[in-house]
């Protein structure tokens, strides 16, 4: 039997590498390519349903899971080569509003979805809630280490290296011969895939999901401060920020759930002016 | 000699201004052209076109034979065209030996890893920025932020290169360099056009120049015949210029 502080670090466990597939997605196209998207949300969601409606006919949770992936990046790609044209806080905004608009879609078609009603989501068979509560725990870790996977070698790739190139300055890049629209269009793949995935498991483990839940803006805030508070750009950054933001949501917010957008946007406004590089980078300036 | 690039009635308008009006030019392998004319005349705008920043809104432009009219500036990239911009574009938080790769890599056709970097630091060796490889590009004084142009276009292995006003706003001895730099870059057989308000320059290095004014080329021939052209002296060089070349 799970004693009841097992179960709690569990689930902890369970958020804090959610959180982190989260940051270190947004962090290839917001850190990488200098991108600010707001699309995170519409990802996490789409995964969510997908996953859970790939279920509901029957696939097996994992292989909804993979398809929840292959729904989130097609969609990146087709709303990438869309959006990405767009720079600044025009992309911004209109991937701000992507969400929003899927959330009506999932909302109205009723017959898949559940609409408003929300949708349940078959249970595993599994012997106790403890062994469920450490399957998911596995299951967050092995997409957080995919993503960690991605990260890493995008990082030392030529796609890297490019989406570098223009986050610094995109005419330049172009000038250079890096074909921008496809490696921003990569990138937003990239910062699709996993939280697709990730949004997937989720529904598996709360078992029940409906749209203002999966939807939620707060999923695609979230990662952004995740990752401006642990360093933009950077291997570890997004990790290192996650694990703060939710220490901090843990230890204080909790308590005060009514000024919780409030509290976020004063803490954006403060990283972007005060520490624009994150916590890293007071270590990379002393060396 | 063979043509390299082909301008075949080009313009190109900004609402209704006309920068480059109904444009023929044709560009040698291996010539030094130089391009002179006064400010506005259309200069920058006509290299936005060749490299498909500001495609022609009428004509086309060929390329190693090649219709490239409606090309992006990446794809004029990897085809051999380079620029340099009048304005430096460094990308600022990169190494200068990061800037430099990257024109190896994405333009010059090399793979990701070491040989990308070797090359890289050959050609900043050739412009004399090799021991400030390591630094910021951000952190470079205007003259070698103009060298660092020259290094990543360089290193983007051109056919065609394209220098906007590389050296506006350095002095003598600075010029004296990049003169000798882009002397030696056309005897590696790289084919060069060059925008340039120094007549001193101009004279020095190209073998033909053109002449633009109103988005209109208004001469075109060696420099003995350009400077002593009626129109050229009263469009562009002055009247004091054309005494005192007699
Ligand atoms: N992107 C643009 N949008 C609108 N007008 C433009 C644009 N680029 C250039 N122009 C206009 O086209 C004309 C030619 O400009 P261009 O920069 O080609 O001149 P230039 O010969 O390079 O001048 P300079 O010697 O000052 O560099 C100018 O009147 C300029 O204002
Ligand atoms: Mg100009």
């Amino acid at each position: 039997m799970p004693t009841g502080v097992d179960a709690y670090w569990l689930r902890l466990g369970t958020t804090m590498l959610m959180y982190g597939v989260l940051a270190m997605s947004w962090n290839f196209i917001g850190g990488m390519a200098g991108y600010p998207s707001f699309a995170s949300a519409a990802f996490f969601g789409l995964g969510a349903y997908a996953g859970a409606v790939a279920q509901k006919y029957g696939l097996p949770m994992v292989v909804a899971w993979s398809l929840a992936g292959a729904v989130a990046a097609l969609f990146a790609a087709a709303l990438g080569f869309a959006l990405l044209r767009l720079r600044g806080h025009y992309f911004a905004i209109a991937s701000l509003v992507v969400a929003e608009v899927l959330r009506e879609i999932v909302n109205s078609a009723t017959n898949l979805t559940g609409g408003g009603m929300g949708l349940n989501i078959p249970v595993p068979q599994m012997a106790s809630i403890a062994d469920q509560a450490r399957f998911f725990y596995y299951a967050m870790l092995g997409v957080a280490v995919l993503a960690f996977g991605a990260v890493l070698v995008t990082q030392r790739s030529r796609l890297g290296f490019g989406l570098r190139c223009i986050q610094q300055n995109e005419s330049a890049a172009d000038m250079l011969g890096v074909n921008t629209t496809l490696y921003k269009v990569n990138a937003f793949i990239l910062s699709g895939v996993f939280v697709g995935v990730a949004g997937a498991v989720y529904a598996s483990w709360v078992h029940y999901i409906e749209p203002p839940d999966v939807f939620d803006v707060l999923y695609s805030i979230k990662p952004i401060v995740m990752v401006l508070l642990g360093g933009a750009g950077t291997l570890f950054g997004p990790l290192i920020g996650a694990a703060l933001f939710l220490s901090l949501e843990e230890l204080v917010w909790r308590n005060y759930l009514s000024v919780h957008t409030g509290v976020l946007g004063l803490l954006i406004v403060l990283l972007v002016l005060f520490l624009p590089k994150g916590i890293l980078a007071f270590r990379l300036r002393r060396t | 000699m063979t043509t390299l690039l082909q301008l075949s009635g080009v313009s190109r308008h900004f609402g209704g201004l006309k920068a480059v009006s109904s444009l023929d030019l044709s560009v040698d392998r291996g010539e030094v052209i130089g391009l002179i004319g006064p400010n506005g005349a259309g200069k920058t705008t006509l290299i936005n076109l060749i490299t498909g920043v500001h495609p022609a809104t009428a004509g086309t432009v060929r390329f190693a034979g090649e219709d490239v009219t409606r090309q992006q500036p990446w794809q004029a990239a990897r085809r051999g065209i380079a620029r340099t911009f009048q304005i430096v574009q460094p990308f600022p938080e990169m190494t200068v030996l990061e800037n430099v790769t990257a024109a190896a890599l994405f333009a010059g056709g090399l793979a990701y890893g070491e040989r990308a970097e070797a090359a890289a630091l050959e050609h900043l060796q050739f412009v004399g920025l090799a021991d400030v490889a390591g630094k910021r590009a951000s952190t470079l004084t205007l003259a070698m932020r103009k060298r660092l142009e020259l290094a990543k276009g360089l290193a983007m292995n051109p056919k065609l290169l394209l220098l906007d006003e590389v050296n506006a706003g350095l002095h003598s001895t600075e010029i004296d360099h990049a003169l000798a730099l882009i002397r030696a870059i056309a005897a590696r057989g790289v084919t060069i056009l060059i925008i340039e308000h120094l007549m001193k320059v101009v004279l020095n290095l190209c073998s033909r120049i053109v002449v633009l004014h109103h988005g209109e080329l208004i001469a075109s021939g060696d420099p003995q015949s350009i400077v002593r052209d009626p129109r050229v002296v009263q469009a562009y060089l002055g009247r004091r210029y054309a005494d005192a070349s007699h």
